[in-house]
């Protein structure tokens, strides 16, 4: 009891510190990159990545509310970010130059966050009954139906407003000068290249923001207390249910922010990229930045996004090494006879010995 | 007669489908793990099979033996390299991420050995199709050996299970693998022989779904193991009755919401029913309700 009190006050005078390295490591990654391309320094490949790394790792993040700080394993959040990438996508090819370029893309985001988490709410309630492995494969299932569904809407606009259609493009059914904006498979083209990597780390930051102050407030250690163990939370009087969809809606939210930075980065938009694996790579990224460590799922987040282009010289076995990598990674990380095998190595080392004996102590 | 062919094309995708679940089922009642790779070992024993008969010459029969050992061997060894260390981790989540770098690293080494494009695969089954209703309703041999191979294969499972001393070792682990291993049973050769049973039938599922759809790409496992997994879920996974009626169930359900409402949407459907069914039933169609307890 009293080592857990400990645990909690060491926590809560680190917490603040913890917080404001997080912000720092962003904006010197920033900066950083800034110098590079300002330079030169930076190939064309690495620089087209920015963008998409900004988007795995707010991806990243808002998992690892769900998976690290909530315990639910969420294999769905592709659909989220796809709600986020269609819905935004289409504010912005409705509006057009009505509006300017930079409020118009700050309503897009929102949209984008607001319709997403509506959806989190919406799947939330029910999904969120189950527990375990059932979850994961629920949360799936509803990650491939927003795909197919999203493959079949046709959306246009006109003088008479909205139209909507299942079938095809003449459905429609609309007036002349009217703007078809969602066709189908073949997605929506012609999106306002609006993303940058700039834009990309303000969003970064807020929504570090939002979940490192969610974790830490009242309602953050509610939804931890449900993940370590959901009959005492309930026995004490936490709604438990209010405070995982709680967790589920803000991750979905921000899964669709990283949806609209996505789709304002790329000329034509389809439901391909929307899929289980892109799920299940966001998953990657959290496991093995650490479950519930934000910070690690971050930068494993930009070190799995950059690695297939710096592997690019093996060609056509880049994947293969990336896939051992990436099973290597996972077995030294948390196989228990690793785990002993690199404690004692840490022991033989001489300046961390001092360190490893004061832990003891305290 | 339209609705009756639709109907026999369903339990005929729905018997691959249960195949391949009784694998995954059996190696999540036993290991507690979803083993994401289980649709790329159908995808090697297809290669496999494929291979024999066109490069080595070898009779049908032969090629699929050879293909199940081969599948049997790696399901064994993808067990001892790469889940085994992982087994006391504590962490589900690791053993899954694990598997998905395994799935990332058959896929691709297939892509090396194979290329990308699909390779037109051979039907193994040389049965003449059965004719009905004056022809109008034609069942092909390749259905009517799955079919059946879907019940030997079921009803071998549920006696080697029920009947054998290593299926009630298995029955043992699955209930709680502590307490097996202090009544003296082998916990790391059950599980192992698991994989290898999983491994066998995912070889030949693989075989004969490339007979029915008779393309085979490095990818071609992934998508039906997902559904195969759907599958095992909603039969309540852990199992083995449970995923047969399950795969044949969603078999149906796919084939039949592709030909009357959208080939789009089909995949659509058949998740939308699993999650109803979930919600239903929570642990699937014949899964055992355990009680959380304090």
């Amino acid at each position: 009891m009293d080592k857990s009190l400990e645990i909690i006050r060491r926590m809560k005078n680190r917490t603040l510190k913890n917080h404001l390295i997080t912000y720092l490591i962003v904006i010197v990654f920033y900066v950083v990159i800034q110098v590079l391309i300002n330079t030169g320094n930076l190939s064309s490949l690495l620089t087209g990545l920015l963008v998409p790394i900004c988007v795995y790792v707010i991806a990243a993040i808002s998992l690892n509310l769900v998976v690290g700080i909530s315990g639910e394993l969420s294999l769905g959040h592709a659909g989220f970010m796809c709600i986020g990438a269609y819905t935004s996508a289409f504010f912005s090819n409705a509006v057009g130059d009505g509006l300017p370029e930079i409020p118009r893309f700050i309503l897009a985001i929102l949209i984008g966050a607001v319709c997403a988490g509506l959806f989190g709410v919406l799947i939330g309630i029910p999904v969120l009954r189950l527990k375990g492995d059932y979850l994961a494969i629920v949360t799936l299932a509803f990650g491939e139906i927003i795909k197919n569904l999203v493959n079949v809407v046709y959306m246009g606009i006109d003088s008479n407003g909205l139209h909507i259609s299942t079938t095809t493009a003449m459905d429609l059914h609309m007036e002349p000068g009217g703007k078809q904006i969602i066709k189908g498979a073949l997605g929506i083209s012609g999106t306002p290249r609006n993303s940058s990597f700039t834009a990309g780390i303000i969003l970064i930051l807020i929504t570090l923001f939002i979940v490192q102050n969610l974790i830490s407030s009242r309602s953050g250690r509610a939804i931890m207390a449900c993940r370590d163990n959901r009959i005492a939370a309930e026995s004490i009087g936490i709604p438990v249910t209010r405070f995982k969809l709680l967790a589920f809606a803000v991750s979905a939210a921000m899964a669709g922010v990283a949806g609209v930075l996505y789709s304002h980065n790329l000329a034509t938009l389809n439901t391909k990229k929307f899929d289980y694996n892109t799920s299940i790579l966001v998953l990657v990224f959290v496991v093995l930045g650490g479950i519930g460590n934000i910070r690690g799922s971050m930068i494993a987040a930009v070190i799995l996004t950059a690695l297939p282009e710096m592997l690019r010289f093996l060609s056509n076995y880049r994947m293969l090494i990336y896939a051992i990598v990436l099973i290597v990674m996972m077995l030294f990380n948390w196989a228990p006879a690793a785990r002993t095998w690199r404690e004692r190595m840490r022991e033989k080392l001489p300046f961390k010995k001092k360190a490893a004996a004061g832990k003891e102590e305290a | 007669m339209s609705f009756l062919t639709y109907l026999k094309d369903g339990i005929s995708l729905g018997s691959v489908y249960a195949i391949i679940a009784l694998g995954y089922t059996m190696v999540y009642g036993i290991a507690k793990m979803l083993n994401f790779a289980h649709g790329d070992v159908i995808m090697v024993g297809a290669y496999t099979a494929l291979m024999m008969i066109t490069r080595a010459g070898l009779p049908a029969l032969p090629a699929v033996l050879i293909a199940m050992a081969t599948c049997t061997i790696l399901g064994i060894t993808i067990e001892m390299v790469a889940y085994r260390p992982l087994r006391k981790a504590g962490s589900p989540l690791a053993v899954l991420i694990t598997a998905i770098g395994v799935s990332y690293l058959l896929q691709n080494i297939a892509l090396l050995a194979f290329g990308a494009d699909g390779k037109t695969f051979i039907n193994v089954v040389s049965l003449p199709s059965l004719n009905l209703f004056d022809g109008q309703l034609v069942i092909s041999g390749v259905t009517i050996v799955t079919v059946l191979a879907n019940i030997v294969i079921m009803i071998c499972l549920t006696l080697f299970v029920k009947k054998t001393k290593r299926g009630r070792a298995m029955q043992a682990v699955s209930e709680d693998r502590d307490a097996a291993q202090l009544m003296g049973v082998n916990v790391n050769g059950t599980i192992s022989l698991t994989f290898a049973i999983g491994s066998a039938l995912a070889a030949i599922a693989g075989v004969l779904l490339c007979s029915a759809y008779p393309v085979v790409t490095p990818y071609t496992g992934a998508m039906p193991g997902i559904k195969a997994f759907v599958a095992a879920v909603f039969g309540g996974i852990g199992s083995i009755p449970g995923a047969m009626i399950g795969g044949i169930l969603l078999g149906v359900i796919e084939i039949l919401g592709r030909a009357y409402i959208s080939s789009q949407v089909a995949d659509a459907i058949v998740f939308g029913v699993l999650i109803i069914v979930l919600l239903v039933r929570p642990t699937g169609l014949f899964g055992k309700n355990v009680q959380e307890k304090v």
